[in-house]
């Protein structure tokens, strides 16, 4: 991807998008963190672009770097320990790394939001619920404490948390789990986000309220045209919601494409791998495929391809070259130097 | 939040009557002539000895005198000093000056301590994080015994021989409030350095929470971050340490009140102690136990209004 | 967070040699430490100045011959290095002598109350049920009375005519195990639910075994930590009683006796009243940086 100039004022929230600039770009990131027994390389070199109604998947197992990306996007990270030696996250043209501190958080919560894995502990535990989403309104802009807290209500009312206006002095410990979830999206739509970035938002829940839990987050961004970042290491929760899908795999991308071509024939053999590891109806009796080996150790990567220690594909060339993003049609890549053989079936 | 406060306050109970219980066996039941040991070094005149010994029911059983004993302390009856007198007219006034004390000690530690452990906190590893830390060092291990001297000496003495401020009193409670700073910034001495690494740990702790990156995630003003979201957390354990100070200090100020002449409950446990009235030194401990074990059960309850968590058990 | 960095804790460097074990580990850690090295020097000197005080002091303290009451309350001069006191004898002396008791207060409170409460707490711990109720109800009586205001009744009580060393180690002593036994049940409660302890115990591991072999080497830890702490706490707390006159009584040498001695005249002589400070506050200095360094060498999550 080439650099188009970078806008460094803010634009006004209604621009859209300026000619081909799409509303998310994240361009060749690069995230380490220093600990004590050395620096972590978590994401090197990702990129990928995101359009306004659009949902995007990031698919990846712990450590793969897909929650990184995100809170470097966010702006979220604890820096230090963390910094962001290379790479650009354009929303809307601007690169969001140029910008100062103060302006990062009017982004925040205003244009780009985030929902958290576990709402237990991503919720405060000695406000209320409605205060907690009553302070979007009150901080962000300017309202009465009693115009907050009735559009608290009506945003509770909007994820469908029953008798709203009853429980808005409720604290989070005392709704369940789906519902807490529900109390953190209602937060992060409050104040009508461009872009929503959701971190694992079902894994801390059961099967059922997974499934409500994703309708509601597709129907709120089919309502308001939003950008919506999936991050899942859970491939069959994202199938129905996703447009397009980011691997990733030891702080890269790995495979890029829509979601129906992943699923119909996968072009990396670990992205491969994962979708011959969910459990099928019309496979029962058979023995379940595992990935063989473990996630690569982020401060001993394995040299060249990092997924060459566990591949089927591999070749000796794997061991000590790096392989590039290959772009294999106009709307798929693939980080694989045998894609092709990937895709034929062939080997493995 | 009701059935909290019942079951705190009915737990409270066994320990209640375990430890008046503990300070009765204590002094009651050791061997040897609790009169003899109530008289200290003074000679016991046998008509004395019969009287006593009826006072204090010493030939029932032992249960029946402890009986005794926890009616006594309920009714506001701490027993009779050696000349008579009851023990709870020596309390007159002096329990409003270690009370005093305490809350002046209280005040300094919250306003120092705090505010160390913040600056500790959000300079984590920084210059001023790991000279607090030492100073925090320090301060535990000077006893109020030194420190008592050192900053009469220093504070109260040298700096109006030197510069003419005169404005530590070193002695008496008659300067008013001023007359409490000394005692009460030595007396929370020990108390300053622990509530500076509780704040900073409870601020760290509460730094690294998920809900502090929500609200970062929510774009909240970092002061607001800071100052509401984490600082209301942080604080649960703080308010309840310095609860329970309260009752510790009010126990610990026997040394402070000796050393500044301060004329308190504690300075009358030193005086007693030194006259050898042992019913007065019983009833004082008593006292003073009942404030640590009543300081201790209120600061749960406060738990109870601070952290919203245990009031809806 | 799903894949934050503290998900790759277990991870080794690989160059890096390191010991694997908590106690190796931890000494590892110690002999590093600067506040280890200091506070251990310190000690080491302490520790030798009360069993040998006459390689500090060509004088002796307990010999009354050697001081004068014509030379009593004099400043800092080169026959008397930290002056003398009310009575004519050398401060100085009397400060290197007075270092044994605060040392047996605070080796003997540490080793009474470890013992006591170890044991409880373990017992509590291990076997839970009706014996840790009845043992953490105990000691939450115990706890309810403020140790230094506790020992101060019973010494009072036993009087003057019996105190001594051993009294003020005993009153210390029994109210402040319940500090230990609550270390020591919390410890043992949390590696009793180890997968390991719970999978020794199915291959028919009796209680004994379980306790010597797989419970007690990882609950001795955080004991030593407190145990270290409280070694400081003591030796104040022994100051403290002798100042109040309860403690230990003249003709032994206690700086805590020494400071109630000095104090009348504080204002005029300091010198008689501010070096056996200095020497109480460095003294307990040295046990909490010891208790410090120990316990950042133990518990690795406060670094």
């Amino acid at each position: 991807m080439k650099n188009p100039s970078v806008d460094t004022h803010l634009l006004p929230a209604d621009s859209g998008t300026i000619g081909t600039e799409p509303l998310l770009a994240v361009d060749n990131l690069h995230v380490e963190f220093t600990t004590r027994q050395g620096v972590v390389r978590a994401v090197n070199g990702v990129s990928y672009a995101l359009n306004a109604g659009e949902t995007l998947a990031v698919l990846g197992e712990s450590g793969s770097g897909k929650s990184v990306t995100a809170q470097a996007i966010m702006g979220i990270l604890d820096m230090p320990p963390a910094r962001v030696p290379k790479g650009e996250i354009r929303f809307r043209g601007t690169d969001l790394l140029k910008l100062s501190e103060n302006q990062r958080s009017q982004i925040r919560g205003q244009q780009i939001a985030m929902i958290f894995q576990d709402a237990l502990s991503a919720l405060n535990p000695v406000f209320t619920v409605g205060w907690q989403i009553a302070e979007m309104f009150r901080v962000h802009k300017g309202m009465s404490k009693k115009d907050s807290y009735t559009k608290a209500i009506e945003l509770m009312d909007r994820v469908r948390i029953p008798a709203a206006r009853q429980r808005v002095n409720d604290y989070p410990h005392q709704f369940s789990g789906g519902m807490r979830q529900r109390i953190m999206i209602a937060m992060s739509i409050a104040l009508d986000p461009d872009l929503l970035i959701a971190d694992e938002p079902t894994t801390a829940l059961d099967v059922t309220v997974q499934a409500q839990i994703m309708e509601l987050l597709a129907e709120l961004q089919r309502d308001s045209n939003m950008g919506l970042i999936l991050i899942t290491h859970d491939l069959g929760v994202v199938a129905d919601v996703a447009d397009k899908i980011a691997v990733m795999y030891g702080g890269r991308i790995v495979e890029n494409a829509p979601v129906h071509d992943i699923y119909r024939n996968p072009a990396h053999p670990y992205t491969k791998g994962l979708l011959e590891s969910i459990p099928r109806v019309d496979m029962k009796g058979q023995e379940l495929y595992a990935i063989k080996g473990l996630p690569p150790n982020l401060l001993d990567m394995p040299t060249g391809c990092a997924f060459h220690p566990r591949c089927p594909f591999r070749q000796d060339n794997c061991v000590t070259d790096v392989p590039a993003l290959h772009a294999i049609s106009g709307t798929r890549s693939s980080a694989c130097h045998y894609w092709r053989e990937v895709l034929d079936g062939t080997a493995g | 939040m009701g059935r909290y406060v019942v079951r705190r306050l009915l737990q409270a109970i066994p320990v209640l009557l375990g430890t008046t219980f503990l300070i009765f066996a204590l002094v009651y039941a050791l061997p040897g002539d609790p009169i003899q040991a109530l008289a200290g070094d003074r000679a016991v005149d046998p008509i004395f000895r019969a009287t006593m010994r009826e006072m204090f029911h010493l030939d029932d059983p032992l249960i029946v005198q402890y009986g005794y004993y926890v009616q006594g302390i309920f009714t506001g009856d701490f027993g009779m000093t050696f000349r008579g007198v009851p023990v709870s007219t020596i309390f007159e006034g002096k329990f409003q000056v270690t009370l005093n004390l305490a809350l002046m000690a209280l005040v300094i530690e919250a306003i120092v301590g705090v505010g160390l452990g913040l600056i500790a906190a959000l300079r984590r590893g920084k210059a001023a994080d790991t000279a607090i830390l030492a100073f925090t060092l320090l301060l535990v291990s000077v006893p109020t015994l030194v420190s008592g001297f050192v900053l009469q000496l220093v504070l109260g003495v040298q700096l109006k021989t030197s510069t003419g401020i005169d404005f530590f009193p070193v002695a008496g409670t008659s300067e008013g409030w001023r007359s409490y700073l000394l005692p009460g910034l030595v007396l929370a001495g020990t108390s300053i350095a622990y509530l500076t690494r509780l704040t900073r740990t409870s601020l760290m702790e509460t730094l690294r929470a998920d809900y502090v990156r929500t609200a970062i995630a929510k774009g909240m003003p970092r002061r607001r971050v800071l100052g509401r979201h984490a600082l209301r957390n942080s604080l649960i354990p703080l308010v309840t340490y310095l609860g329970a100070d309260l009752g510790a200090l009010m126990s610990g100020a026997v040394i402070t009140e000796t050393i500044f002449n301060l004329n308190g409950i504690g300075r009358q446990l030193f005086d007693s102690v030194y006259l050898s009235e042992n019913s007065v030194v019983v009833g004082i401990v008593t006292v003073l136990v009942l404030i640590f074990i009543a300081a201790n059960l209120i600061v749960d309850l406060l738990y109870a209004v601070l952290d919203p968590r245990i009031r809806y058990e | 967070m799903s894949d934050t960095l503290t998900e790759q804790k277990p991870v080794k460097p690989p160059k890096q040699k390191r010991p694997a074990s908590l106690w190796s580990d931890a000494l590892y850690d110690l002999r590093r430490s600067k506040v280890f090295i200091i506070a251990a020097v310190l000690i080491a000197i302490l520790v030798v100045m009360s069993i040998i005080p006459g390689l500090f002091s060509p004088v002796n303290a307990f010999d009354s011959s050697t001081c004068d009451l014509t030379i009593a309350r004099q400043g800092v001069s080169s026959a008397h290095w930290f002056g003398t006191d009310n009575l004519g004898c050398d401060t100085y002396s009397r400060v290197i002598y007075g270092a044994r008791i605060s040392i047996m207060v605070g080796v003997f409170s540490t080793l009474a109350t470890t013992l006591i409460g170890g044991l409880l707490g373990l017992l509590a711990g291990f076997y839970g049920r009706w014996t840790d109720t009845v043992l953490s109800r105990l000691a939450e009586v115990f706890f309810a009375v403020p140790s230094t205001l506790g020992a101060l009744l019973i010494l009072a009580v036993v009087g003057r005519d019996n105190a001594g060393i051993w009294t003020v180690v005993l009153a210390l002593s029994v109210l402040a195990w319940p500090m230990v036994l609550r270390i020591m049940r919390a410890a043992v409660m949390s590696s009793k639910s180890q997968d390991y302890v719970v999978a020794a115990r199915a291959l028919g591991a009796g209680p004994g075994r379980i306790m010597q072999r797989h419970i007690l080497p990882n609950a001795v830890a955080p004991v030593i930590v407190v145990a270290t702490m409280n070694m400081g706490v003591f030796i104040a707390a022994e100051a403290a009683l002798s100042f109040l006159g309860v403690g230990i009584q003249s003709p032994d040498i206690s700086w805590g006796l020494m400071i109630a001695d000095a104090r009348n005249r504080f204002l005029q002589a300091p010198e008689a009243l501010l070096f056996p400070a200095l020497f109480l506050s460095i003294t307990v200095l040295a046990f909490v940086m010891l208790g410090d360094a120990v316990r950042d060498a133990f518990d690795p999550k406060l670094r």
